[in-house]
């Protein structure tokens, strides 16, 4: 059986076709993704684990299955942060502590809603120590690298999941943004990622590390991709409180509707501060596509980043307490500082920054009656250099690790979805967030397939 | 001359909560504590009424 079309940088969509019309097999597919994890992962260290037996046991479960059409995801290989749990794989979530866990007893629920698709996991993927990092660099595991230029940041703390979707390993991952860390390595790997709105995906059998703010969510080279690979994750989970009881509301079949009557803006104020031209050039070229000539102010922007940065660090001070007192010594020393300091932060200011967040996530939702779509840089900039430890922005030297995610974080502060949408600059790529109202993954993905479609989004392919 | 006064709060926290401070730590530790307080009292500013909910409501 033969097949012309190169499976490491088809999308999951041409996969899933061929499988499922017999022109290749999921057997097949699986075995070249492996392929290329193995002659790519040394340059890029991306995975961490390859589950090569499981994932040619499910490909072959795949092949035999009586009616493959009926399968979205048939034979399309994919990976996962490797905070998710997989049955037999220790669940290390970056960190050097939780290799002294047991082996996780059971899948994470969106692995086996992706395999009950027809999906094909190969394996876990580099991150940022207990997610708490926007480089994608990781002291224990080595630096997950940028397949546009291996002396890059990925960005983090997702950098193995853009990093392999960038890299052609696989046409799709998972992966967790607590304040960024999907929307930062789609920025600078050029691919494209969502967010979901919060409680949308559920958490459950994932290493958490802000309760009130963890996601998880896809990366894809496409909007389809994107699309089909959340549309099968949906659905209510009681074992993750906070996901929501609503049922699945497919965004694939609306990606066509287009922009027709959506009111699209642009953030201005603290959005328009710090950033690179590149990212100002990247987020110029949506805006003119999208016709938004709007600009809308995001109130108290800056105050809402702060009290995101407050919560953040409590919190994972609070999840990482007995770790710090019996095993400070084994953190990344850049996280064990950060979480130090933090356990010490009075719990009147940690409340405060909680009131905070309520009166502008009422702030924001009453925004969203006058536009449907905001429009913000990803990143303040493209990859830096591994190892950069700062970068100037509007003339003040600021540490790179904790600036990354700038724009970011007053988004996911109130659990808003955002498609980070990939421009294809030269000589690196950066992302556009398309952010919208809570619940509206289904507008923000719109957007974003307009936007490939117009050809001013797209995930550039690397000289590999 | 008398230690700046995030210092002691530093050792005197430390030992509250049972937390390892080694000297070779403290300056990275003061570096970020400093950063997350500005951070808190800049949030902390913004007056919000007495009835305001902070935002994860329990729900019984």
């Amino acid at each position: 059986m033969t097949l012309s079309l190169d499976t490491s940088w088809a999308t999951s969509s041409e996969i899933a076709q061929a499988v499922g019309t017999g022109q290749t097999t999921a057997t097949a597919v699986v075995d070249r993704a492996l392929n290329v994890i193995a002659a790519r992962n040394s340059t890029l260290n991306a995975f961490t684990t390859v589950t090569a037996d499981r994932a040619r046991a499910k490909a072959r479960a795949v092949d035999a299955a009586t009616d493959k059409t009926k399968l979205p995801l048939a034979g399309v290989p994919f990976a996962v942060k490797n905070l998710f749990d997989i049955e037999g794989v220790t669940t290390v979530a970056g960190s050097k502590i939780n290799r002294a866990h047991a082996p996780a007893e059971q899948d994470q629920p969106l692995i086996a809603r992706r395999e009950e698709a027809g999906a094909v996991l190969v394996g876990a993927l580099n991150m940022g120590e207990y997610a708490y990092d926007f480089t994608g660099e990781n002291i224990h595991d080595g630096p997950s690298r940028n397949p546009h230029d291996i002396t890059r940041m990925t960005g983090g703390s997702s950098g193995g999941s853009g990093g392999a979707v960038a890299g052609g390993m696989v046409p799709l991952a998972l992966g967790s943004d607590t304040n960024g860390s999907i929307r930062v390595p789609s920025s600078l790997c050029g691919i494209f990622g969502l967010k979901p709105t919060y409680g949308r995906l559920t958490r459950a059998r994932s290493f958490p590390f802000v309760a009130s703010l963890d996601h998880l969510g896809p990366f894809a080279r496409s909007v389809p991709d994107l699309a089909v690979a959340y549309d099968v994750m949906q659905g209510p989970d009681p074992e993750d409180p906070v996901c929501d009881q609503r049922e699945t509301d497919f965004v694939t079949p609306q990606l066509k509707l287009g922009l027709e009557g959506l009111r699209i803006a642009v953030a201005g104020g603290y959005f328009r501060q710090g950033a690179f031209p590149e990212a100002v050039e990247a987020l110029g070229r949506v805006a003119k596509a999208l016709g938004a000539t709007k600009d809308v102010d995001i109130p108290e922007a800056a105050r809402a980043r702060a009290a995101a940065y407050v919560i953040t660090c409590t919190e994972g001070a609070a999840l990482h307490l007995e770790r710090l007192r019996k095993q400070a010594g084994d953190f990344d020393p850049a996280v064990r500082d950060r979480l130090l300091a933090a356990a010490m932060v009075p719990s009147t200011l940690v409340v405060q920054a909680q009131k905070f967040r309520r009166w502008y996530r009422a702030q924001m939702l009453e925004l969203f009656k006058s536009v449907d779509v905001i429009l913000a840089p990803a990143t303040p900039c493209t990859a830096p250099k591994l190892g950069q430890q700062t970068f100037v922005l509007d003339g003040v030297e600021l540490p790179v690790r904790a600036n990354m995610g700038l724009y970011t974080q007053p988004i996911s502060f109130i659990g808003l979805p955002v498609v980070a949408v990939p421009v294809p600059l030269t000589p690196l790529p950066i992302a556009v967030q398309v952010i919208a109202a809570p619940w509206r993954e289904d507008v923000a993905l719109r957007v974003a397939f307009a936007l490939e479609q117009m050809g001013v989004c797209a995930a550039p392919r690397p000289a590999l | 001359m008398p230690k700046p006064p995030l210092d002691d709060y530093m050792d005197t926290a430390a030992q509250a909560l049972g937390l390892p401070l080694e000297p070779a730590w403290k300056p990275s530790v003061k570096a970020n504590l400093k950063v997350t307080l500005h951070l808190a009292e800049l949030v902390a500013a913004y007056e919000l009424p007495d009835d305001s909910e902070p935002a994860p409501v329990f729900k019984a």
